[in-house]
């Protein structure tokens, strides 16, 4: 009875929430903030991928933006330079950052913990030089610009009101399939390596195979997330993908929390409003006058991992959820027994 | 390459490879007591360098004083870190600690890019900048100071781990946690002695390193991750063979960039070492996995 009566409210919160997503772009509504919203569904596309990673492999990657940077490269240079259809693009960039996610992942994951950690870090950054020295390709470090709109026949994604559409519903088709594949067959599988992987083993279930087959999806999702970027800001240059980009995910997949698809907007939602809206705010305050606003989120990036990781290393939004479970745990027994 | 400019890039070689050794030794002692990898080691090289340069220049205090100050302040940059950050998180994950490093350094990097720029700074040579002629190949007096530093440092780091007291216990804790706690050692404070010893070192480095290579607030993710892979060549082990590592792996890419041939040019130096790094950690993963079972 409790389980369908909130079933419920969870379908009309959903329902009010896709509402009100619906509303921003609209000029008399949150217009202003468009540009933020697109920016917020590209990094949850990243930042759901890590989330999954994360939680259901307990194994952090630290070179997630280099998938990010080979999907845009991936659309900019073809559908610039080669004059190739972007979506054809954007599709052979997925494909090819897929494959190359499963052929790095099956030695990689042979690694574990602080290992595979160095090793994603090692590779995040042997890309992002590529990026950069590839200068007849890529345009090198001051990358290229020009990069064709998305557009379906006569109708081009040449405004921030159409692609704010077009962006968000590559994210929330993203957020179902993971959902889709967290409650499948493979779900379970991961869900029974994170408790214990010997156990797991020990019932049939192929460790490595599972934790290489979330990497991919990882990898799929960000490339995705990259040729929407490109199509975006019609711009891509290497500044986007390098170490501290990749620790910028590691900070949303914090917030957000590991294991958690839903959270993964909130984190992405919560580092791009602080980054593009509250500290630029701060910027004026007397106090802060001299202070320059890359190094401010830098060093609040680096508060934020330290604080959220060690009072609450399931993720901000999975702990405050999880204390609220408790809290209205705690009230239904009181009510059970007054 | 003919003899004389191969030993030219010989002896830049050894002396990069002396300040990758001092960070790999750092990664050593950490791992060896807390078996948490520091990915804010690099973050210590950086401090100690511009540390010196700041005190000299700007504070104007003379050089041998400013340099300790540096390595000093660093030190206790590293206490600080350890027992607010690390030992907070009891508990944690090796995911949450990894994490909770990397916010340790890039908050260290977002203070220094804050307080002291972005621009690249030389703090003055220890003694002058004449070259000293060896078989054609001339050597900077101040590559001879970071060689002579660590294999000094080494010396100093061997002594005091086989013959005092403190290292010998840091080193039974590294060893057998368990069996250092029932003789009355205080493993906890073994970490903090690991974590104080690896930013010394660190910073160290950063002091000896920054007149000839010059230093800014961001060089510490690469010289972290050179350190780690002198680390891992030496296989986390003993500090001998990490300096061996570390100095291996400065005369590979000194050469490397000597040979200037295909990808081998200066532009792609840094991808070298991560592409050691990466064969390295591959080729030992199934050892690296059966240790991790074992312990």
């Amino acid at each position: 009875m409790l389980a369908k009566a909130s079933d419920k409210w969870v379908w009309i919160v959903a329902g009010l929430l896709l509402v009100l997503l619906i509303l921003i772009p609209f000029k008399w509504f949150l217009g202003p903030y468009t540009n933020l919203m697109i920016f917020i569904a590209i990094y949850t596309m990243v930042t759901l991928g890590l989330c999954l990673l994360m939680g259901y492999s307990g194994q952090v990657s630290l070179g997630q933006a280099a998938f990010f940077g080979i999907g845009a490269y991936f659309s900019a240079i073809l559908s610039k330079t080669y004059g190739v259809n972007p979506w054809l693009a954007m599709l052979l960039g997925a494909t090819a950052t897929g494959a190359f996610a499963y052929v790095i992942g099956i030695p990689i994951f042979r690694l574990r913990g602080n290992y595979l950690a160095m090793a994603t870090l090692g590779l995040g950054i042997i890309i992002y030089i590529l990026f950069r020295q590839l200068g007849q390709y890529t345009g090198g470090p001051d990358g290229m610009a020009g990069i064709p709109y998305l557009s379906v026949g006569g109708f081009a994604f040449n405004t921030a009101f159409r692609r704010y559409f077009l962006i968000w519903g590559f994210c929330l088709a993203s957020l179902l399939v993971s959902q889709r594949i967290v409650n499948s067959r493979t779900g379970r599988a991961l869900r029974a390596i994170h408790g214990s992987e010997p156990a797991a083993e020990s019932v049939g279930i192929s460790v490595s195979f599972y934790k290489v087959k979330i990497f991919v999806l990882s990898a799929v999702l960000s490339s995705l997330a990259g040729s929407l970027y490109v199509h975006h800001l019609r711009f891509v240059s290497p500044q986007s993908f390098d170490f501290l980009a990749s620790v910028v995910i590691v900070v949303m997949a914090a917030i957000g929390g590991l294991a958690s698809i839903w959270g993964a907007i909130f984190g992405a939602a919560a580092i791009r409003i602080l980054g593009d809206e509250i500290l630029p705010r701060f910027e004026n305050l007397s106090l802060l006058k001299s202070w320059d606003l890359d190094y401010l989120n830098i060093i609040v990036y680096g508060l934020l991992l330290i604080v959220v990781m060690v009072f609450m290393p399931q993720g901000l939004f999975v702990g405050m959820r999880d204390a609220f479970e408790r809290w209205r745990l705690k009230h239904a027994q009181r009510e059970a027994v007054t | 390459m003919s003899l004389d400019q191969f030993l030219q890039y010989l002896v830049s070689g050894l002396s990069q490879g002396s300040i990758y050794a001092l960070v790999g030794l750092g990664f050593t002692l950490i791992y060896a007591v807390t078996k948490i990898i520091n990915f804010a080691q690099g973050e210590f090289v950086m401090l100690g360098g511009m540390l010196s340069f700041v005190l000299m220049e700007s504070a104007g205090i003379p050089m041998v004083p400013a340099l300790l100050l540096s390595i000093i302040i660093a030190v206790v940059i590293g206490a600080i870190m350890y027992l607010l950050a690390i030992r907070s998180a009891k508990k944690a994950s090796e995911v949450s600690l990894i994490i909770i490093t990397i916010g340790a350094a890039i908050l260290i990097r977002g203070i220094a890019g804050e307080v002291w720029g972005v621009d690249a700074v030389r703090p003055p040579f220890f003694t002058g900048e004449k070259s000293i002629s060896f078989f054609g190949a001339l050597i900077h007096p101040q590559a001879l100071w970071i060689v002579g530093t660590t294999l000094m440092i080494t010396i100093l780091l061997h002594l005091f781990l086989s013959h005092t007291m403190l290292g010998k216990a840091l080193k039974a804790s590294s060893i057998n946690p368990e069996a250092a706690k029932l003789v009355g050692i205080d493993t906890r404070a073994m970490g903090l002695v690991a974590f104080v010893l690896a930013a010394a070192l660190g910073a160290i480095g950063g002091v000896v390193m920054a007149p000839l290579t010059l230093t800014s607030y961001q060089v510490g993710v690469m010289l972290g991750l050179k350190g780690f892979v002198a680390a891992s060549i030496g296989g986390f082990m003993s500090p001998i063979a990490t300096v061996i590592g570390g100095i291996l792996l400065g005369v590979v890419e000194s050469l490397a960039v000597g040979v200037d041939w295909g990808p081998f040019t200066s532009a792609y130096k840094d991808a070298i070492a991560l592409v050691i790094l990466l064969a390295i950690l591959l080729i030992r993963a199934g050892r690296l996995a059966a240790e991790e079972r074992g312990s």
